[in-house]
């Protein structure tokens, strides 16, 4: 099931343009049944849709809103596109976005004394280097102990969860003064600072844009994409080919922890300015949803996660002017999916068997 | 079969065939990889719809709809893959679907009965109680054909049967279907093995390019011209040997032993050389220890015991890559499995295994001009036909996948070649051509192991040969000295004790 489910994601078989039409058509069938579903309950779709898409694009701190809530989508689904390519079913972004987050934070007010730009990059880096290890610590699982890795990301979001959780809790070694179960304010030194006034706008989405780039190079371009892609495809000829697709596996679940890191971090060091608990609305969950429209493909990812993003963004702007559930954008975002899955499912392997 | 036209994406597979077959004949239906023979018999049993075309059977009109069709209407189809339930007895396996029954409860007696009453009529020789499993696979063929009979087949279509057999079992599959043949049976016999199907058919007809091209008596007919009209051009006959005295051994196997996936025994200790400029061939019966020797060789296998030597350098416990890299490299009997990337383009399975070398590996990145101008190179030496490098493997036709994984091997030049099942499932043209080129290691100086199931194979390129039986080596003779009939009971008996 799991299998056919996944299929349209083989994206090494389709054309880029065959991949933008499954986009834009399970796009266009998405909001079809959005709006079949305001159109029941009796609302008015043009208006719902009006103020969706004025939400999100029709003034500047709408368009920067959307922006921000793109950024860690990007990541998220960066993470999932990334361990899909090496056969690795990455279901623990949300736990090492998590950690990733809660360490870039703990880095951020921690280290004292070092010059803007480099504590930065510390930050990130150190949030990228736990999502990485708590990524790493499910391939090693799945690569020298065959646990499989759905059930051993899964068990390891929660770990992230209350890991966490105690860190910022009541009596939590990194809580900071006062009620809130969260870190102290990172220093002015590791933040993305505020681009634009009277917006919460930072830097992060090109962060996010950078890192798309970055995986794309990596996978296509890289000995190391080369044969995380080839035991991803097929580990018997991999190995046949002089690679141990042991290795691989625990290398890409690796990077995609470590991307999920970054989600967290940029979402500390950009946005919040400091870890708390249950900052994510479950990024890490729907960065398997972006993964699955964008099919994959780094550019695919960023699409899908500024489609999310816009209707995230957009969707508090419909519920006030056109009195539609905010609840109708998840409704949407799930049919989305369920037309992306039903390609794998209408099609399945063997149909277009040769003599 | 009437004027059938079947469509697939991008080809033509039947292309207005009409076939006639008289009832209680062997008919042969003989055709290179992707003349679109096993189309054709797809249609024959309901599997796939012809595009355009009728069948008739006994002199009316049938439609089917789908295999439950065919199998009502008396056609049954034993395929190349089997279908049946490993560990299910052959008794389960037979009467699955209609099982004969006692109240609600299943009467294995009664079973058992049945299949033994049916295997003695033809001389099956199947144990209803064995675990289809444990059977060798001329022996799970032959549960195949007795199901199909079970469900009243009166035509019968056996698709490549003998592709997997070893000699032995397949005299005896040609005596079943003589004697089905004598019981009123209608068969049809599917192969591109000329000479099986001058012994063994009544008529026959040949498909190339999805359309006949010939049909008739089998007794007017000639192994030259059938083979002509297979091929569309004049075949050569079997590649020519020049004389060569080997070089220094090249690789060493001392008391190798190895477990099979289970965790059971599969190599018991074997020992032999190969020397550079030589080839030597494995001969022996599918499951006898062949896949497991290849894959303890290449290093996918760890060794249980014994030594592997390449050159006087211990390999044993090297990974994978470091003995390709020291020039030890493989044809792998599935290349689809272990071969080919199936979804990777055509350039990048041409530097599977390269990855890591220059000129392909510069710095962390792979250099992908370097691939593209490689993989060029090696299409065009092969006459590969691709019209788009980038386009996945998985396009090619079979014969076209074997040829790109010879050229990436060959284009190692390395000193150890194992070859496994190098022709396995390609058709004649192919066939010679990779033998030819196997050949031309062998003078080039490669020690070359050949590891087949074909005697034919075996026999045409030895210098020496081996049989593998039950992951012992059993006879080791020059193939100067080789006799056929010997090694066929090496094969299926064993050692001779003397």
């Amino acid at each position: 099931m799991t299998e056919r489910v996944l299929m349209p994601l083989r994206a090494d078989r389709r054309s880029p343009l065959a991949g933008a039409a499954l986009f834009a058509a399970a796009t266009v069938l998405g909001l079809g049944c959005g709006a079949l579903m305001i159109a029941l309950t009796g609302g008015d779709v043009i208006a719902a849709y009006g103020a969706l898409l004025r939400g999100a694009f029709g003034s500047l701190y709408g368009l920067t809103e959307m922006l921000m809530s793109t950024t860690p989508l990007i990541f998220a689904g960066l993470a999932v596109a990334f361990a899909f390519h090496g056969g690795l079913f990455n279901i623990g972004v949300e736990g090492q976005l998590l950690v990733g987050g809660l360490a870039a934070g703990w880095a951020g007010y921690a280290v004292a004394g070092l010059p803007r730009p480099l504590h930065l990059l510390l930050a990130l880096g150190v949030g990228f280097s736990a999502g990485a290890l708590w990524g790493a610590l499910a391939g090693w699982l799945k690569a020298w102990r065959g646990v499989h890795e759905v059930i051993s990301t899964i068990m390891l979001n929660y770990v992230a969860f209350r890991f966490c959780s105690f860190m910022v809790g009541a009596a939590g070694p990194l809580k900071a003064e006062g009620q809130l179960p969260a870190t102290p304010f990172v220093l002015e030194s590791a933040r993305l600072s505020r681009l634009i006034a009277g917006t919460r706008f930072s830097g992060g989405i090109v962060l996010a844009l950078l890192a798309a780039a970055a995986v794309g190079y990596l996978l296509w371009r890289t000995r190391l994409g080369y044969r995380i892609r080839a035991v991803g495809q097929s580990p018997p000829a991999a190995e046949a080919g002089g690679i141990s697709p042991r290795r691989q596996m625990a290398a890409a679940m690796a990077i995609s922890g470590g991307l999920a890191g970054l989600a967290g971090a940029v979402e500390v060091l950009g946005l919040h300015y400091r870890f708390y608990d249950a900052f994510s609305p479950g990024y890490g969950f729907d960065g398997i949803a972006v993964a699955l429209l964008g099919q994959i493909h780094p550019a695919g990812v960023t699409a899908a996660a500024l489609l999310f993003g816009a209707l995230r963004a957009g969707a508090a702007e419909m519920q006030q002017v056109a009195q539609i559930s905010r609840d109708v954008i998840f409704a949407i975002s799930g049919a989305i999916i369920f037309f992306i899955a039903l390609r794998g499912l209408l099609a399945p392997p063997g149909t277009a068997r040769s003599a | 079969m009437q004027g059938i036209v079947k469509r697939f994406p991008g080809v033509v597979a039947n292309d207005g065939v009409t076939l006639e077959v008289e009832r209680g004949e062997i008919h042969g239906l003989l055709g290179e990889n992707g003349a679109g023979k096993s189309t054709l018999m797809n249609i024959l049993a309901g599997l796939y719809r012809p595009d355009q075309g009728s069948i008739h059977l006994h002199g009316r009109p049938v439609r089917f709809r789908g295999p439950r069709d065919a199998i009502a209407a008396g056609v049954g189809m034993v395929h190349q893959h089997f279908m049946l339930i490993p560990s299910f007895t052959v008794a389960e396996n037979l009467t699955l679907g209609a099982e004969p029954r006692r109240g609600a409860l299943l009467d294995r007696d009664a079973a058992e009965a049945l299949v033994s009453r049916l295997s003695d009529q033809y001389g099956f020789r199947l144990e209803p109680r064995r675990r289809v499993e444990e059977l060798s696979v001329g022996a799970q063929q032959r549960v195949e054909i007795l199901k199909a009979l079970l469900r009243g087949a009166r035509v019968l279509i056996l698709d490549e049967p003998t592709a997997l057999l070893a000699p032995p079992e397949v005299e005896r599959l040609f005596e079943i279907l003589a004697a089905l043949r004598r019981a009123g049976h209608t068969i049809l016999f599917v192969s591109h093995k000329l000479s099986e199907v001058l012994h063994l058919t009544d008529r026959l007809t040949v498909l190339r390019g999805g359309r006949v091209v010939g049909s008739g008596p089998t007794a007017e007919c000639n192994a030259d011209d059938l083979a002509r009209l297979m091929v569309g051009l004049s075949v050569l006959g079997p590649p020519q040997r020049s004389p060569q005295i080997p070089g220094r051994v090249a690789l060493a196997v001392e008391n190798l032993a190895a477990d099979d996936d289970r965790g059971l025994m599969a190599l018991r200790g074997v020992s032999f050389e190969v020397r550079a400029g030589e080839i030597v061939g494995i001969a022996g019966v599918d499951g006898n220890g062949q896949s497991e020797l290849i894959e303890t060789l290449v290093g996918l296998r760890p060794a249980g015991a014994g030594r592997v030597l390449l050159e006087d350098r211990e390999i044993t416990c090297l990974p994978p890559l470091e003995r390709l890299r020291l020039g030890l490299a493989a044809i792998p009997e599935d290349r689809q499995r272990r071969g080919l990337i199936l979804d990777f383009s055509i350039a990048e399975n041409a530097v599977l295994g390269l990855q890591e070398e220059p000129p392909f590996a510069r710095g962390p990145r792979l250099d992908r001009s370097e691939v593209q101008r490689f993989a060029r190179r090696l299409t065009g030496e092969l006459d590969i036909r691709a019209p788009d490098l980038r386009a996945p493997a998985r396009t090619l036709s079979g014969g076209q996948q074997q040829k790109l994984v010879l050229a990436r091997t060959f284009a190692r030049r390395p000193k150890v070649l194992i070859a496994a099942q190098p022709t396995r499932g390609l058709d004649v043209g192919a066939t010679a051509s990779v033998r030819r080129q196997l050949l031309r290691e062998r003078e080039r100086g490669a020690a070359v192991l050949l590891v087949s199931m074909e005697l034919d194979e075996i026999l045409e390129l030895s210098d020496r040969i081996v049989v593998l039986y039950e992951g012992r080596l059993v006879g080791q003779v020059s193939a100067a000295g080789a006799r056929r009939e010997e090694l066929g009971r090496w094969m299926v008996e064993g050692e001779h004790h003397d």
